[in-house]
């Protein structure tokens, strides 16, 4: 694989964990437009521990993503106070705070970055994206989606069922927070330095593009969506300076034929039930 | 052996008195009916047994605790479950899945984070029985916000029971429905109180509620007015007074 697919092929696996972390939010019916704060914190905190502490890269990108789970469920809580553009205008509130807070974080390099990571392979980086496809597409099917679906569905409804809609909702945030600081891990170590403007609020809204894109109700969506989202702009380079107002147009296209994204439950199963047969 | 009690419970929504010093009882394995006026506060009552709305005076004990302060989902786990006046089925999912999703999890979280057809055998088993005994094997895959209306209903029931509630509390089961559906419905809580579920039901369909329940209160104004079998509540002056109100008023 040439180096230029190579690299376009690990920023997908960055953007797709991204993505999930929104999806997983998502789920239960919550839009966050911060994960890139989880983000940034996954990254920093990996990358400290890998620079300063010399941990193992895996084992600093699971303590930071158990770092980023804790301030997840933490951010969660107020959360649940806010609903639809409220919430999302506030989770934006978050990153943008992540951010400044990096920027003035001289310990860790401020407004200059941060570098002397060990860059990660493409193999390595799609080994974590690849094991948490798994483990999503895994727990779709499981009764603890089946809840979050039932919080998205209808909060009242799944509360007098007998779901506690409390711990679902905070513990999506800090599950979905715990997989955007694993992206951010992989993309301090891809890339070799970070500077808070990685994290910022263009990123976050990649994130969500993704997930709208590839379809919002399946997993695989996220794949797709990223994807999409990384190569599109590339084959649309014969455009030229046109091509991101092409890629808009593309995007507006898609969502106007198909509102749930390109992947969504029928599809998937149609799909598969053709691959059953040949 | 009392299912659940009331003891003065009121509810006021700033200066609006919904509910006012309502007692009630619904022992063991009895169908009891809650009838009135529209704006009577039936509904009222059925938030107030689960939790939606929080009571500003008196006690709700079920089997033995007082649960007037829990959540909702703490109550519906002791063994309460209900239906919804409009119908609150889940958009996005098929029968079968509105059949797995309110049962009670068994096994804590580990078992509850793997796929259901691995680790939940005695889940699917209870979803089936809850799919036959409703009738609804044909809709099994279908999503359920597209079905016809009388089938919804039965969806939401089916749902409900798979939540293995001592008390069923169903608010209004065969509004909409024509006689013939409300007669098989009939047939199926009969079944169920057999089985010894205990309901406690709101309905206007008067023959309905006669020839279902064992005994009745009556509600007018957010206050009981009459309480007995639906015999001697058919005839007390002081109910037909209000549901068909006097001439000199």
């Amino acid at each position: 694989m040439s180096t230029y697919y190579a690299g376009l092929f690990a920023d997908i696996g960055i953007l797709f964990l991204g993505a999930m972390s929104v999806y997983i939010i998502l789920a239960t019916g919550q839009l966050s437009l911060g994960n890139a704060g989880f983000m940034g914190i996954g990254a920093y905190v990996a990358s400290f521990l890998t620079v300063e502490m010399q941990w193992p890269l895996t084992a600093a990108l699971i303590a930071a993503a158990l770092a980023a789970a804790a301030i997840g469920i933490v951010v969660g809580f107020p959360a649940l106070r806010l609903k639809g553009i409220y919430l999302a205008i506030a989770t934006l509130g978050f990153g943008e705070m992540v951010r400044s807070f990096l920027l003035n974080f001289d310990r860790m390099g401020g407004s200059g970055g941060f570098h002397g990571m060990k860059h990660v392979s493409l193999e390595y980086i799609w080994l974590w994206g690849g094991g948490i496809f798994v483990l999503i597409v895994l727990l779709e099917r499981s009764r603890l989606w089946l809840e979050m679906r039932a919080v998205h569905d209808d909060e009242t409804a799944a509360n007098l069922v007998g779901l506690n809609t409390t711990a679902t909702k905070v513990g999506a945030f800090g599950f979905g927070a715990a997989v955007a600081a694993v992206s951010g891990g992989l993309f301090a170590h891809h890339h070799v330095y970070i500077e808070p403007g990685n994290f910022g609020f263009e990123r976050s809204i990649d994130f969500v593009l993704a997930v709208i894109l590839g379809g919002s109700t399946v997993g695989a969506g996220a794949v797709v969506g990223a994807g999409l989202l990384v190569l599109l702009p590339e084959w649309l380079r014969f455009l030229a300076d046109w091509r991101l107002a092409a890629f808009g147009v593309l995007l507006v296209l898609v969502l106007l034929t198909r509102r749930q994204g390109i992947l969504d439950r029928p599809l998937l199963d149609k799909l598969s039930l053709r691959r059953a047969r040949a | 052996m009392t299912v659940l009690t009331l003891k003065n419970v009121s509810k006021h929504f700033g200066g609006i008195r919904a509910l006012t010093d309502v007692s009630m009882t619904v022992p063991e394995g009895r169908i009891i009916g809650v009838i009135g006026p529209n704006g009577a506060g039936k509904t009222t009552l059925f938030n107030l047994i689960t939790g939606a709305y929080r009571a500003s005076a008196g006690e709700v004990v079920l089997a033995g605790k007082d649960i007037t302060q829990w959540p909702s989902h703490r109550i519906m786990r002791s063994g309460v479950a209900r239906t919804f006046q409009n119908i609150r089925l889940f958009a996005s999912m098929t029968v079968w899945e509105h059949l797995l999703v309110a049962q009670p999890r068994e096994g804590g979280l580990w078992r509850s984070v793997l796929p259901i057809g691995w680790a939940d055998a005695a889940a699917k088993a209870r979803a089936e029985d809850a799919l036959v005994f409703f009738g609804l094997e044909q809709y099994r895959d279908v999503i359920a916000r597209t079905l016809p209306y009388g089938i919804q209903r039965k969806v939401e029931m089916a749902r409900a029971l798979t939540a293995q509630p001592k008390l069923m509390l169903l608010d209004e089961p065969v509004a909409g429905m024509n006689a013939e559906e409300a007669n098989d419905l009939r047939a199926l809580f009969h079944r169920l109180n057999e089985r010894g579920l205990s309901i406690l039901l709101i309905e206007h369909d008067m023959p309905f509620v006669m020839t279902l329940c064992h005994h009745l209160y009556v509600l007018n104004f957010g206050s009981l007015i009459a309480e007995g079998t639906p015999a001697a509540v058919r005839n007390d002056p002081v109910v037909l007074d209000a549901y068909l109100g006097t001439e000199a008023a």
